[in-house]
């Protein structure tokens, strides 16, 4: 881990998580839906890679996929997932179930319902503990001890035993990304982890997840619809729309030179308090539904440089770890300038 | 806690006086006892003196206070009908229903929990689909038509079983038990499992439901995304959520057990206070009808009461001061 961490050569760094060409499906009456088409991309150790998106653009599906939670009937249809270079999306339920946890670890949404009620949160600790690590009950409370610590619970070791319930959202929050890294996974994936909270708490979540990322060299997928959360956290960005990935580059990059007229509408639409404050352009019209994808480049009918190919032809397919769109007509520095 | 559990005996209470006054304006409303007690060949002289030995010429509150008075220390007067103390009857016929009841009861809960349980695991598999149909039997049949089908094939048909009573009883203290003995035993299926069917049925649909809904909650999903096994994940998780809802339910429908035997009771000729009611209201012996519905509010009341206090062992968030211990 430590190695491929001090590696120079990030072209040949080994990936932590490797997707290619992930295809999701969800069967129904009336058709065949896809919420993830074709998507590619890597993370590496203590990378962290944000993946935005409006509602429904097949962000969470893709964690899913990945995490093996996809709930029936959809299921993954086509392409690799890789961990550590060996592939996990074909492998026995069983194993795929000890990965979880163990070498995959994952925050969800809201934390005032992902913690058990019931349950203290020493006892949802030290049963993760326990289910993956070959340690006996009393270290599996140390270890949920140094565990709470490191998240910047204050008195851990008093509150161990106290439930969900006696906990803030922030603080609840603190605890879920505890459960996740509590047996040490090589990758995270947060699922909306600051939607529901409290813009201060908010930054303060951030800042955790990315000081762990870096101290332990964890691999982070952040999947968000914040701009302002990708600005901050993320090293890399993805961006996706209905189902297919159509941006991917380095975060400074794609955030102040967008190639993908998506993105660049995403962008303008985003009030970021570094851009000062002029009125917000909308992006016109809605993405389509899956049932009803448009013919070529799903984003053709609310794109403003559509032309007919576009209308025609899907758009060329994004090849991973390259910073390039998924576009016929991608901007580009000159005409960016033109069009502003 | 204390208050609230000071809170919910004071409203049990309230109940208690409530349900004695209608069990005392039975006695008031329902036909006049001295007519009941007394022949043809009465005079108005001895009307009077009856009238006056059992304090009817008293004013009404004076009466009910005295009827409650004496009901407190189980004393429910002489039963028209057999001329012996109400609470003696009752003391009698008590264990027949008790141990019918926690048979059913137990037979409801074990069978309830765990079908339930199953077919919410299972919930698309053939056998927890074929469960959940029969169910439907269980519920939709009514009580006396499943005894009367089982008396049929079991007693009739196939003659295993006894289609009426107790059979023999070993008197310990003052508790007669069919436990002990073989036809004892042999004759408390029938009744127990006719008794328990509806019951059964209800709790296990009740869990299925519970379970199915817990099993959606997001607390389950990142169970699951922390790599738990199922069996931890059903029964540790998601099982103890479930409890919540269903013991109260439970807690109701086991008192009801004990309320509804009547039916039970009578076909099977079982001999239980529910079978004493069903004969007393025949020969309006109002004392034995006023102390049964008594008996039967009082064990209500106190499952209830029962009920209300397990969530405190069950739900942690009840448990704790709301404003303590926040930390943000």
């Amino acid at each position: 881990m430590t190695e491929t961490m001090h590696s120079d050569d990030r072209a040949n760094a080994a990936a932590v998580l490797s997707v290619r060409d992930l295809v999701v499906e969800i069967p129904t009456r009336a058709g065949t839906l896809r919420p993830t088409d074709g998507v590619s991309y890597d993370i590496r150790a203590g990378e962290i890679l944000g993946v935005v998106g409006e509602s429904g653009a097949g962000k969470s599906m893709t964690g899913n996929a990945v995490i093996g939670l996809l709930d029936p009937p959809a299921r993954i249809a086509g392409g690799e997932i890789r961990l550590n270079g060996e592939r996990i999306d074909n492998i026995p339920r069983d194993r795929l179930r000890r990965l979880r946890g163990d070498r995959i670890g994952m925050i969800f949404q809201d934390p005032l319902t992902s913690l058990n009620p019931l349950l203290t949160i020493g006892e949802q600790l030290t049963e993760t503990i326990l289910e993956h690590l070959p340690v006996s009950q009393s270290e599996a409370l140390e270890r949920a001890v140094a565990a709470l610590e490191e998240v910047g619970i204050p008195a851990a070791r008093a509150r161990i035993n106290s439930y969900p319930h006696e906990f803030s959202g922030g603080m609840r929050q603190r605890v879920v990304i505890a459960l996740a890294l509590c047996a040490e996974p090589d990758l995270v994936i947060a699922d909306e982890p600051t939607t529901a909270l409290d813009v201060s708490v908010q930054a303060q979540i951030i800042a955790l997840l990315k000081r762990l990322c870096r101290e332990r060299g964890v691999a982070v997928m952040l999947v968000t619809h914040d701009m302002g959360v990708i600005a901050e956290a993320a090293d890399r960005v993805a961006v996706m729309y209905a189902g297919r990935l159509v941006e991917l580059g380095p975060v400074r990059e794609v955030l102040t030179r967008a190639r993908h007229p998506y993105t660049a509408g995403l962008m303008a639409s985003t009030p970021l308090a570094s851009l000062g404050h002029a009125r917000l352009k909308q992006i016109p019209g809605a993405m389509p539904r899956l049932n009803a994808l448009p013919a070529g480049c799903p984003f053709h009918p609310r794109c403003e440089r559509a032309g007919e190919r576009c209308r025609e032809n899907p758009p060329p397919t994004l090849a991973a770890c390259e910073g390039r769109a998924a576009c016929w007509f991608p901007l580009t520095p000159e005409t960016e300038e033109s069009a502003a | 806690m204390l208050a609230y559990v000071l809170r919910r005996v004071f409203q049990s209470a309230l109940v208690l006086l409530i349900v004695g006054l209608v069990a005392f304006a039975m006695f008031r409303f329902v036909g006049d006892p001295i007519d009941n007690m007394l022949g043809q060949e009465r005079t108005q002289a001895d009307v009077e003196r009856l009238r006056t030995e059992l304090g009817l010429d008293q004013p009404f509150p004076v009466q009910y206070w005295r009827f409650l008075e004496q009901a407190v220390q189980g004393n429910f007067g002489l039963s028209y009908r057999q001329g012996r103390p109400v609470s003696e009857i009752l003391v009698e016929r008590l264990p027949a229903t008790l141990e019918l009841a926690f048979v059913s009861g137990l037979f409801a809960l074990a069978f309830g929990i765990g079908l339930g349980i199953f077919t919410a695991i299972r919930k698309r598999g053939f056998a927890a689909n074929a469960i959940m149909t029969l169910s439907l039997i269980g519920v939709s049949l009514p009580t006396f038509l499943i005894g009367i089908l089982l008396i049929y094939v079991f007693a009739v048909e196939l003659g295993w079983l006894p289609s009426f009573g107790r059979g023999e009883v070993v008197a310990i203290g003052g508790w007669t038990t069919g436990f002990l003995t073989e036809s004892g035993i042999k004759a408390l299926i029938l009744p127990a499992f006719t008794l328990g069917l509806y019951q059964m049925t209800l709790i296990m649909r009740l869990v299925r439901t519970e379970m199915l809904e817990v099993l959606r909650q997001d607390y389950i999903r990142f169970a699951r995304a922390r790599g738990l096994r199922e069996r931890a994940i059903n029964f540790r998780h998601a099982l103890k959520n479930t409890m919540v809802p269903v013991i109260t339910i439970t807690g109701l429908q086991l008192g009801s057990i004990i309320a509804f035997a009547i039916i039970t009771e009578t076909v099977f000729q079982w001999p239980g206070v529910g079978l004493l009611f069903i004969n007393a209201i025949q020969f309006v012996d109002i004392p034995v009808m006023a102390a049964y519905l008594m008996m039967i509010s009082v064990m209500f009341v106190g499952i209830n009461l029962i009920v209300d206090l397990l969530y405190f062992a069950i739900d942690p968030r009840l448990r704790v001061d709301r404003s303590a211990g926040k930390v943000t």
